[in-house]
């Protein structure tokens, strides 16, 4: 591992590019030419790559100033790129690929961003752990026997690793925010409908969102500006999606208001998780921040809420896996049949439990009593918590109740995975911006902080990171080399 | 009151999925701990709590009335599976 410029965060890359001190080509390939020891990447095509530094190299020269341009970016393997192969992780689209690019990737494409490769996940961005993945095992950079977190663990695990500088990630109940914590990273969840879903595979349509992991929130906050965008391809698409302006420099946390919910803080949170969490606090308190206690009691209800209506929309997104039109087909006598013996054979253990879940929540006789009620439920916690912002600028917590986990440490409690989701759901209930960024080692393995704003309140959520960034001075935070 | 192995058969069939009857059991065991746990959400009081579908809801979002090129016949084709003559192959639905 001898890429110096793993040492460097995107922005600063993007500064020395302008300053022509490297060029576009030396940097894609500095990233390409580290070895992938942690199963980060499922695809990776280093011709088109160097390509399409080279085409943001001609832009540099011509006096182009765009804020990243040049600098290369990692894409979770659920997001469309044409020409390159989208496996969601799954056998059911081995060997697709698809013939246009998604919204972010052609918004990439115009800011300069030469594409790294296609990164791991858990099958569908289904897992808490990236351990679902139908193609490899993915590590964490900062201990290789555990797990980088999930779905998104091949985009955190590619900068956490040094084989990117900056990378795209989706988030339906956490799948951001949770390997960014695991992997000591920041990881940005923007208010839905303010980065375009379309060419994103479906997952949840009313949870999932878009979002950038980097080293610091300024990384962020930068491939934020170019991701947030209205589009028409996306009828969610918020009309007033483009990003304000910020002011990350001369961001404090002086003056500032924080809730933390009990339920976020429960027995569930691991005591160094908990202690790490508390002196952050404390730091923040000194700096001049307020941070109350507050009760959210719903917050409590957040995994089987989630763990209805998300399911539920997956049973109907995943529908469209037949075997007919793209992806694996396995033959049979009849179309019901082929149909069936294709889904039941190429789909994974976790996305079929997902789709049995879903399917029984819609089902006659039970739609009111788990679909309609965890909708009912969605309503009411998005209300507790719409009634703090007129005190609060954010609500704190921390992001997971544990640092990262032995692979296959759950293999035998797929439950406890799931309750492990807790603190990052009700952001995707509400639809709210909500980020992790890092606060500090516990064990050796870093911890992150969970901060979520109200909607539409992105830019300000993310002046307030990079102010508790700075009183907590730990980002960049970048595991030890071997 | 736990899922009958009968009722995770029926779900599957609805979802179009084969499973093996060990997956079947599997299966039953996983539903039963999930429908177990979603029992915590029977004990809220809902009455008259609008269902909430959406993060951030709009309406009456209108795509602008332009044309624009979709997939070519060829690119559309490309990923199937199978293909004849411009045409997706698909298995027989009706019995000879």
């Amino acid at each position: 591992m001898s890429n110096t410029l793993g040492q460097l965060t995107a922005t600063e890359i993007a500064a020395a590019l302008q300053r022509r001190e490297m060029s576009a080509r030396e940097v894609a390939q500095a990233f390409l030419d580290v070895p992938d020891t942690y199963g980060a990447f499922l695809h990776v095509d280093a011709e088109r790559t160097l390509a399409e530094a080279d085409a943001a190299q001609a832009r540099l020269d011509a006096g182009e100033t765009s804020p990243l341009l040049g600098v290369p970016v990692a894409i979770k393997d659920n997001i469309s790129t044409q020409g390159r192969p989208t496996t969601c992780a799954s056998r059911i689209l081995e060997g697709y690929i698809p013939p246009y690019d998604a919204t972010v990737i052609s918004q990439l494409h115009g800011a300069g961003m030469p594409l790294l490769g296609k990164t791991n996940l858990d099958e569908f961005a289904m897992g808490t752990s990236t351990e679902n993945s139908a193609y490899a095992l993915c590590k964490n950079p900062w201990d290789p026997t555990r797990s980088p977190g999930g779905s998104s663990g091949g985009s955190a695990a590619a900068v956490s690793g040094g084989l990117a500088p900056i990378s795209l990630g989706s988030d339906t109940g956490g799948s951001i925010r949770q390997p960014a914590a695991l992997c000591g990273l920041v990881g940005f969840k923007p208010t839905y409908g303010r980065v375009s879903r379309f060419g994103l595979v479906a997952f949840g349509s009313s949870l999932d969102q878009i979002g950038p992991f980097g080293q610091t929130v300024a990384d962020v906050a930068a491939l934020s500006q170019v991701i947030c965008q209205t589009d028409g391809l996306d009828n969610t698409s918020l009309p007033d999606a483009p990003l304000g302006a910020m002011d990350l420099a001369n961001a404090s946390v002086k003056g500032k208001r924080f809730a933390l919910p009990r339920e976020l803080m429960s027995d569930a949170v691991e005591a160094n998780v908990r202690a790490s969490i508390e002196q952050a606090i404390r730091t923040l308190e000194a700096a001049g921040a307020t941070v109350d206690h507050v009760d959210l009691p719903s917050l409590s209800l957040g995994v089987s809420t989630y763990y209805v209506i998300a399911p539920a929309e997956a049973s109907s997104n995943l529908g469209r896996f037949d075997g007919v039109r793209y992806g694996a087909r396995e033959e049979a006598p009849g179309h019901v049949e082929s149909l069936m013996a294709t889904r039941g054979k190429k789909f994974g253990h976790e996305v079929k439990l997902r789709i049995m879940v879903g399917t029984y929540a819609l089902s006659a006789g039970y739609y009111d009593a788990y679909y309609l009620r965890a909708q009912q439920i969605r309503g009411l916690m998005v209300a507790e918590i719409d009634a703090l912002w007129g005190e609060y600028d954010a609500i704190l917590s921390p992001t997971s109740p544990c640092v990262a986990f032995p692979l296959g440490g759950f293999s035998h409690d797929p439950m406890a995975l799931k309750l492990m989701d807790f603190c990052t759901i009700p952001a995707n209930m509400g639809g709210y911006p909500a980020l992790s960024l890092p606060c500090g080692l516990a064990d050796g393995l870093p911890v992150g902080l969970h901060l979520m704003g109200p909607v539409r309140g992105d830019e300000r959520l993310l002046e307030l990171a990079a102010g508790v960034e700075r009183a907590l001075g730990c980002a960049p935070l970048r595991p030890p080399r071997a | 009151m736990p899922i009958t192995l009968d009722e995770v058969r029926h779900v599957a069939r609805l979802a179009r999925l084969e499973l093996t009857e060990d997956e079947l059991r599997a299966f039953q065991t996983e539903l039963d701990a999930l429908l177990g746990h979603f029992q915590d959400l029977q004990a809220v009081d809902v009455t008259g709590v609008a269902p909430k579908p959406h993060a951030v809801a709009l309406q009456n979002v209108l795509a602008e009335d332009v044309a624009r090129f979709g997939l070519t016949r060829d690119q559309a084709l490309a990923n199937a599976p199978k293909s004849r003559a411009g045409l997706f192959l698909v298995p027989s639905i009706r019995e000879d």
